[in-house]
């Protein structure tokens, strides 16, 4: 197993050039996702899916802009994979999530339980589509498309644990500088997906730029659930064995429903 | 500055992008979905009833019951199977038994619900066919010890599986971000049994003689008490989550099915001698078990596309976990 490799997107440098999203489409071959104008901003793309790995979003807030380049969490914890019966999602040596498009049956499974909406199905081919950090990139020892042409190194990729150290220092750094609502998102093992292999430097909160500010891995509760249906399903049975049983009751009238009534 | 304000604290309260959806709403399609989820539960409950009623020597609702229970789970399947954006991988579901999937869970257990539910009804029409025709098909003491045996324990078998068939869907559902799905994963399974177990109930009393349709009737009415409980119960304790499905078309749908399965159930004990309350009451449910698998789905996607079910629950459970982890620095040392 090689090293966990990862993305530090640090937003706060971030100039919403969209070298990520054209040099994501170029080198993994995504196709075209419309060109939508929103009116709502510079975003063209609106959101992470099947033929959009990098999303840059864009805030125009008063006195400034925000933003940011989205991608796949990579989660430590990850739904997708968790969910897929297929087994099409894998956990790569770089400890990346990557889809199988030769396994995926297109079941549709993944979409509704990543916690980020970043997994969706492409209903031209019936199968779910993902970044894959350039998996065939990180396999030839070169760095994935969209950290390459990032002009001011925003999007940055390494080994994780390198990466967090970077955030810190520069999270500090911006503190220092008088930035106080700089913040990093995802990057503690200890959150609800157990830390994201790609997470962020924000200047706001996260709802802000359409990411869930406390992501759960829904896996997690899946014995607890299991349990519930479990009792569910003993119930039915025993209700089922219930509506067999050949009650007597007294000649009262009101009791002669003909299910109560000895045959 | 003021405008900044201003954005902090919005009217919804609560910020988003754009009022964007954070998660995927689920891509499953309508009817292929919610048939799906109709027919397994329907065929899960009534290989219950079957084998019951095979122990408890009810022959015709027996038959009648493993018939209903092999229609549902084939015709299901074909439901399954062209939901699928490639249906001709659907093989790839049995690649492996993943015990985190509840859809990889749930294609082993269709799979030999499937088969088990098949033998037993072939065994069961077979007395029914002419003796030459099946002599013709099936070779020497077959059709005659054989068949029987193997489709009573096929019958039995299809008893432990289809309490799973029954209730997995509710577990496929909950496990996922969808907040009105995920934060219902106690009372779903419920839901699902309940209903389940009405639906089967309404087909046994609709396709068995009277004086043997006891059990179905009375499994109509317990299922549907059990999955109006259920409703009424998610709906109760489920916050801000709950919303969609009071709200709208899944509102309407939730409503519709509550009446049709509640007064289609409680009419099933009491309709009698009456043919044509035995038929309200098993359509009423049937049309109740429908509208409850439409509403979740269309509930399910209300809850993904309006951000604030994700944002406004996740914000406070933040919120609290900082108040209460991180101390004031400011604070006094206790
Ligand atoms: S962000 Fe979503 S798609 Fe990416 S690994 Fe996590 S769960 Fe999977
Ligand atoms: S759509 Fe494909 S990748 Fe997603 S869960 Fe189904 S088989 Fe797995």
């Amino acid at each position: 197993m090689a090293e966990r490799m990862g993305f530090f997107t640090d937003t706060s440098v971030c100039i919403g050039c969209k070298a990520c999203e054209v040099a994501c489409k170029e080198w993994n071959d995504v196709p075209d996702d419309g060109f939508v104008f929103r009116a709502t901003s510079y975003d063209n793309t609106g959101s992470l899916g099947a033929d959009t790995w990098r999303h840059v979003a864009f805030i125009e807030q008063d006195g400034r802009w925000l933003m940011s380049s989205d991608v796949c969490k990579h989660c430590t914890q990850a739904a997708c994979l968790d969910v897929c019966p297929t087994g099409a999602l894998f956990r790569t040596e770089f400890d990346t999530v990557v889809v199988q498009p030769d396994i995926c049956n297109g079941c549709g499974y993944c979409v509704p339980a990543c916690p980020y909406g970043v997994i969706d199905r492409r209903e031209r081919d019936g199968r779910a589509w993902k970044c894959t950090m350039c998996y065939d990139r990180l396999r030839g020892g070169m760095e994935p498309a969209c950290a390459k042409a990032c002009p001011t190194d925003s999007i940055q990729f390494g080994p994780l644990d390198e990466l967090r150290e970077r955030a810190e220092a520069r999270v500090e750094r911006l503190h220092a500088d008088g930035v106080l609502e700089a913040r990093l998102y995802g990057e503690s093992p200890d959150d609800g997906v157990g830390g994201d292999g790609a997470f962020f430097l924000l200047l706001d909160e996260p709802e802000t730029y359409g990411l869930p500010p406390d992501p759960v891995v829904t896996t997690r509760d899946l014995p607890d659930m299991w349990r519930w249906a479990g009792g569910a399903a003993l119930t039915l049975a025993g209700a089922v064995a219930v509506s067999f049983l050949r009650v007597s009751f007294p000649r009262v009238p009101f009791l002669q429903a003909s299910f109560l009534r000895r045959r | 500055m003021a405008r900044r304000q201003d954005e902090m604290v919005p009217e919804a309260g609560f910020r988003s992008y754009y009022g964007q959806p954070v998660i995927k709403p689920p891509i499953w399609h309508e009817p292929h979905m919610p048939a799906y989820l109709y027919l397994g539960g329907l065929s899960g409950a009534a290989s219950v009833l079957a084998a019951t009623a095979h122990l408890s020597g009810h022959e015709r609702l027996g038959a009648a019951s493993r018939m209903a229970a092999f229609v549902g789970a084939s015709a299901g399947s074909v439901f399954l199977v062209t939901e699928l954006g490639r249906p001709e991988r659907f093989l790839n579901m049995l690649r492996l038994l993943k015990f985190t999937s509840p859809m990889s869970v749930g294609s082993w257990t269709l799979a030999a619900h499937g088969g088990l539910t098949a033998i037993a009804a072939a065994a069961a029409v077979t007395p029914l066919l002419p003796a030459p025709m099946v002599s013709r098909i099936l070779p020497g003491c077959l059709g005659g010890r054989v068949l029987p045996f193997i489709g009573d324990a096929s019958a039995m078998a299809s008893a432990v599986t289809g309490p799973i068939m029954a209730t997995y869907t509710a577990v496929l559902l909950a496990d996922t971000a969808v907040p009105a799905w995920h934060e219902a994963y106690r009372e779903l399974p419920f839901l699902f049994a309940g209903s389940a177990l009405a639906s089967a109930g309404a087909v046994g009393m609709l396709s068995t003689p009277r004086a043997e349709a006891a059990p179905a009737r009375a499994s109509a009415a317990l299922g549907a008490v059990m999955e109006t409980a259920a409703g009424i119960v998610m709906e109760s304790r489920l916050g801000l989550e709950g919303e969609p499905y009071r709200r709208g078309k899944a509102g309407l749908l939730m409503k519709a099915s509550r009446v049709l399965t509640l007064g289609g159930g409680l009419l099933a004990p009491i309709a009698g001698r009456s043919r044509a309350l035995t038929a309200l009451s098993g359509l009423a449910i049937t049309a109740g078990a429908l509208c409850t698998r439409f509403g979740l789905l269309e509930a399910g996607r209300t809850s993904a596309a309006d951000p604030r079910y994700t944002v406004v629950p996740q914000r406070e459970r933040a919120e609290a976990r900082r108040l209460t982890v991180v101390p004031d620095p400011a604070a006094p040392p206790p």
